[in-house]
Formats: C-alpha cells, structure tokens, sequence
C-alpha cells in the first residue's frame, strides 16, 4: 500500500503482511475499502440512528494481553464445551474435544487447515461495512470451529469474547471468528461478549451452515458499561439449514449489531430473535437484513426492547425477497417498551420483496406499560412496583422463550431477570 | 361499626361527573345489589372503591373497616380486604396464573402480618378452590386470562375471590356474558363464600343473577345517585317494569 494506512481512523497500526498470501489480500483489499468508504457519516442512511461521534474521536490502541471476564453464574453452570480469546486471540483451548469438534486457533495463518482458509472472508461482505473491513485488516488471533460432517455435539459450545480497556487510551480488538457447520451437523454455540474497562469491541463473526445442518446460536451481549461494541453477524445457510439466532444485548456504552443472514439454499429455516436492555445513557442498535434467495425458506424475526433513564434503542430489519424465492414465508416483529418519559426508540423495518408467491407480515410497536394490566395486578394487592417488574418480566420472557435449548433459555432468562431486578423495579414512570 | 360507609359521594371521569352524591352503608355479612340503567355509575362506583386512577374523587367520604379508603392505592385496598371483580377481567401475557395467585395471596397475607404460603399449602388450596369452580390444573398453568373464554375469565375471578377470602366482595357485571350454566358455577362460587363478616356488592344490570345470589337489600342507581332502596323484591319489579321511572324522574 503507498498510502499510509495508520492515518486511517481506529487504525492502531501497520498492514500485518507476514502471513500467507491468501490472508494479506484479505486484509490489502480490506484496508483498501476501509479506506476508501471510511466510517459512517451523518448522512450515511444505515447509520442515521446511530451517531459515532464519540467512537471517532477515539485515539485507540491495540488492545493486548489479558483480558479477565467473569461468566454470570447462570452461563457459569452450564454444562459446555468453553473457547476464551481474549483480546481476540484465544486464551484457553478446551481440553478434550468432542468427537468432529474442531477448535482451530488463527494465530498462525500459514497453518491453517483447508476449510478456513476456503471459507475465512467469504461471508462476510466489507464492501459497504467499514467496522468489517476494518477488522479484515486488522484482526490479531480469532477462531475457527468446524462441527464435521453429521456430527451432533451434546454439550453446547461457549465461545467467551472478552476485551480490556487500558488505562490511558481506550483500547480496540477485533475478534475474529469463523464458524463452520457442515452438511447434517447440529450444535449449539453461545457466544457471550464482556470485558472490563473503556474500550471498543469489534468482532466478526462469520458463520456457514452446510445443507441439512443446524446451527443455534444463542449471543449474550454484556460489555462493560464504557464500552463499544459494534459487531457483524454473517449467516450463510444451504438447503434445508437451519439457523436459530437470538441476541441479548444489555451491555456496552453504544452497541450496534448487525446480523446479516443469506439464504443461499432452499427450504431454509432462519430465525433471529433478540431482546435488548437499556439503563442510564445506553445506545442499543440491532440491525437486520435476511437475504431470501431461493424458494421456500422461512425467516422469523422477533425482537423486543426494554429502555429506561435515557436509553435510545434502534431497531433496523431489512428483509429482500428476491425473484426466485417464491414461497417464502417471512415474519418480522419489533416491539420497543418505554419505562421512562426520556427513553427513545426508532424502528425501522423494511421489506422488498420481488417475488409474487409470497408471505411477509411485519410489524412494530412502541408503549408504556399497559394501565389496565398494571390496574388489574394492583387490585390484587400487588405493589405498583412489583406489578411493574412482572409485566415487564413477562414481556422479555415471551421473546427468551424462543430459545429452544432448554438450559440455554434458563440462563439468559436469569441474566435477563437480574437486569430486570437492578433497572426495572426502581426505575421512574 | 359498619364495614363500608359511603357519604355524599361525588365522582368525576374525565372532568365529567357521574356520580352525583352517594350514600351506602353496608354492614358486615350482608349482600347489597346495586341495580341501574347502562350509564347509571354503577361501574364507576367499582372502580372508585378500587382505587383506579382517573376516578377522581370530587367530595364526600368512604370508610372501609373504619380506615379511610380514599386515602389508600389500589393494592393498600386490595390488601386491607376489598376485592373486585372485574366486568371485563384482563388478560396478563407470559404471567402464569399461580404466580399471580401467589403473588396476590402473599401479599395479602403479609399485610395482615401472616408469613408467606409455601408452595404445597398454596398448591393444595388452589386445587380444591379451583375444584369447586371446575377450572382445571391446565388452566391454573395458563397465563392470566389468556385464551379464556368469557366464562372462564368470570370463573376465574370467583377463584381469585375465593383463594384471597376479602372482606368486601364488588362483583361488576359478573353475570355478563354469562350462559344458564356458567351462571350457576359463578352464582354458586359466590354463595359458597358468604359468610358471616364478608359483605359483597353485587351490580348487575339485570335480575337474573339475583335469583342466585339473592341480596339483603336491592339499591336502584340511575344519573349518579341512588333513587330507590328496597329488600329483593324491588329487584323482581325492576325486572317488570324497566328503569323508565327512574331515568325520567332524574
């Protein structure tokens, strides 16, 4: 490159060019975008919710070494099969590996097995996403994990994303993992995202499921309060796969999640459900576009939000029905719940559809609690406050209890349940 | 002392008034209903003695159990021993009914000083509540209301009533809805829970109800105010004749 790339924004350093040569023109033409589209503006349409300001005033540095990160105990009792990277580069291999599960560290590129560097890269659009391109080039460490061929792991697989802030910049890492579930494989991943400290968090994850498999992907947003986190999600699904995606976001200072789902096979079942949960000045943004490409698939998409003090959630759900996906069947619902008169939402669903067999129902609401419900449970002698805390409660459940996996479902529902009780049972009308 | 005592009672909903100067004593263990035209106050009185917001008090004084109603939240009331049930009961999404039971029992036990039910005392007396009013265990495992039909939201109330044993029963309209057999289940749910110090005020447009819970006293109330109080027979002649001499004497 004859431009000097580290005067580029969030760059903490040079082009890595000492690996392999298919990984430095990943990263050359990562840069080259990232260079070219910089980060978003004002104006930029899939951004116009979410304001950077504060992210780009940053002068961040590379983000190393340890990074210490506690599970909630709910995901601490989970009978599971536990990846840490800390600062993007694994810390902790598991000891013993399910037959068919294979954990593959990204330290060294050069040795990487065929399926990586056959599917590294290849999921993950840069070519509009600048914080993708940006952790193309500059990712450090990552992981990649193959469930092989009709292989049915019992326990599910933890992967522990935590980052550190340092003491005087703020830190920035850009996890990197590659997710590969091969035709009639099924397994269940749980990613869970902490940290400690100021920082920005940046992971990619890229995620192929072959024909016939299933993934469940359960993600536990919870960064630290002065954190960013803006992360990529991108799902690429062959015939009759199966994708069943939820999202619990309660962490970070501004948090955007893009969840970016290709339908590239036929009779897909792709679910994104998701929950977030806002306090204090928090900025929650989940945005979504599910790509149908070839008939009879189906997508269902049910995200719900919680906002109390002065928290803003953004909800952004594309859904493209191209030509040849006759008989897709698509359901889309966001619904925001207000706690206080300063929380704010913004929905933005949008559906294009160019196929003429199809169902797509979509749609979105915005409340208070409701005043006949909270009437009803008083009259029954039950404390206004208390009242408020089972509605709400009631409201997060209905969307956690589209978690299929039984002991999954009850950990994020103890998470959820704990935010509930530190931000709900207090908080104003 | 009489347990409810209502004087002068004025009442206003959205700046408009509708209850235009109230007097009811009822004394403990007995059965009032109230009886009136669509319109009449009948269900604004319900939801002034349960304390919801936007009723808004205008003058005049309740006293429950001696204490001053007015100046208690809905759940204070709730839990001091005023229970209504309601014309329309509200569906409560993902709250699971025993929870809510639960909650509800607990919290009236706690104000009356007593310690939390465990789970097999509150199981068993649920059952053999429910029991009586045939609701089934599947639908004590519902959430509240939820895909009840009318009858079993109204049944529903009467178990709510039953498992939390008030000291003044409101039924609103709770015969609405209501076919010849589920009238009798209900009707008899209520009998079941008369007693010596519980007192119940029935509001009901029509008689029928009346044939099963039969009142003590019968109040007619029509434009805000009481026009008539008579014994159970007045209920028989309203059923005859119609509230056309009330509504055109106002």
């Amino acid at each position: 490159m004859s431009t000097d790339v580290t005067t580029l924004p969030l760059i903490t350093g040079p082009l890595d060019d000492s690996g392999p040569h298919w990984l430095v023109a990943l990263r050359r033409s990562a840069i080259a975008r990232y260079g070219q589209i910089g980060l978003p503006g004002a104006r930029t349409e899939a951004w116009k919710f979410t304001g950077l300001n504060a992210l780009k005033a940053l002068q961040p540095v590379a983000a190393e070494g340890p990074a210490p990160a506690a599970l909630p105990s709910s995901l601490a009792d989970l009978d599971r099969t536990e990846v840490r990277l800390a600062n993007g580069r694994v810390e902790a291999l598991p000891s013993g590996l399910p037959n068919g599960v294979e954990i593959v560290p990204l330290d060294d590129p050069a040795t990487v097995p065929g399926w990586v560097r056959e599917n590294l890269g290849s999921v993950s659009s840069i070519d509009a996403y600048p914080f993708a391109a940006l952790n193309a080039a500059q990712f450090t460490g990552g992981v990649a994990i193959r469930i092989a061929r009709g292989v049915m792991p019992d326990a599910p697989i933890l992967l522990s994303i935590a980052t550190s802030g340092d003491d005087g910049a703020t830190a920035i890492a850009h996890p990197r993992v590659l997710v590969v579930v091969e035709d009639g494989a099924s397994a269940d991943l749980v990613t869970v995202h902490q940290g400690s400290g100021a920082y920005m968090a940046n992971p990619v994850t890229e995620i192929v499921v072959g024909t016939g498999a299933r993934l469940s992907h359960s993600v536990l947003q919870a960064e630290a309060v002065e954190a960013f986190h803006v992360a990529m999600t991108s799902v690429r699904l062959a015939d009759q796969a199966t994708y069943d995606g939820f999202v619990l976001a309660t962490g970070a200072r501004l948090a955007r999640h893009e969840v970016r789902a290709e339908l590239a096979g036929q009779r897909v079942d792709y679910r994104i459900n998701g929950v977030y949960l806002g306090a204090d000045s928090q900025h929650h943004d989940l945005t979504t576009f599910i790509d149908h490409a070839q008939p009879h698939g189906s997508s269902h998409e049910m995200v719900k939000g919680v906002l109390t003090g002065r928290s803003r959630g953004v909800f952004q759900g594309k859904i493209l029905v191209r030509p040849d996906a006759q008989k897709t069947d698509g359901f889309q619902m966001n619904r925001a719940l207000l706690l206080s008169r300063d929380a704010e939402v913004d929905s933005k669903p949008e559906l294009e559809i160019y196929a003429d067999d199809v169902k797509c129902s979509h749609g979105a609401t915005v409340g208070e609690l409701d005043d006949d419900q909270l009437f009803y449970l008083m009259a029954r002698g039950i404390p206004k406050a208390r009242a408020r805390a089972l509605l709400v409660e009631a409201y997060v459940l209905e969307a956690i209890a589209l978690i299929a996996r039984a002991p999954v479902r009850e950990a994020f529902t103890a998470v959820a349940a704990d935010w509930l009780s530190r931000h709900v049972a207090g908080a104003e009308e | 002392m009489a347990l409810l005592e209502i004087k002068d009672l004025h009442a206003e909903v959205d700046g408009k008034p509708i209850l235009k100067g109230i007097d009811l004593t009822i004394e403990p263990g007995e059965v009032h209903a109230i009886m009136g035209p669509n319109g009449s106050g009948k269900s604004t009185l319900s939801y002034v003695l349960a304390g919801r917001d936007g009723y808004e008090v205008t003058g005049g004084s309740i006293k429950f159990d001696g204490k001053d109603l007015l100046e208690m939240e809905a759940d204070e009331r709730a839990v001091a021993g005023i229970f209504l049930a309601f014309q329309y009961p509200v569906e409560l999404p993902g709250v699971g009914g025993m929870t809510f039971l639960k909650e509800a029992l607990n919290a009236r036990r706690k104000a009356a000083g007593e310690d939390e039910i465990d789970a097999m005392g509150f199981l068993k007396l649920v059952r053999a509540k429910a029991k009586t009013l045939e609701i089934t265990d599947e639908m004590l495992k519902r959430a509240v209301n939820v895909g009840f039909s009318g009858g079993e939201k109204k049944r529903n109330e009467i178990l709510q009533m039953a498992v939390l044993e008030p000291m003044l029963c409101v039924l609103d309209e709770t015969d609405s809805g209501l076919d010849i057999d589920a009238l009798k289940i209900v009707s008899d749910g209520v009998n079941a829970l008369r007693a010596e110090g519980r007192s119940m005020l029935v509001i009901t447009h029509y008689q029928r109800l009346l044939n099963h819970i039969v009142p003590d006293k019968v109040h007619v109330l029509a434009q805000g105010k009481i026009r008539r109080t008579g014994g159970k027979e007045l209920a028989l002649e309203l059923e005859q004749k119609g509230y056309a001499d009330f509504v055109e004497a106002a």
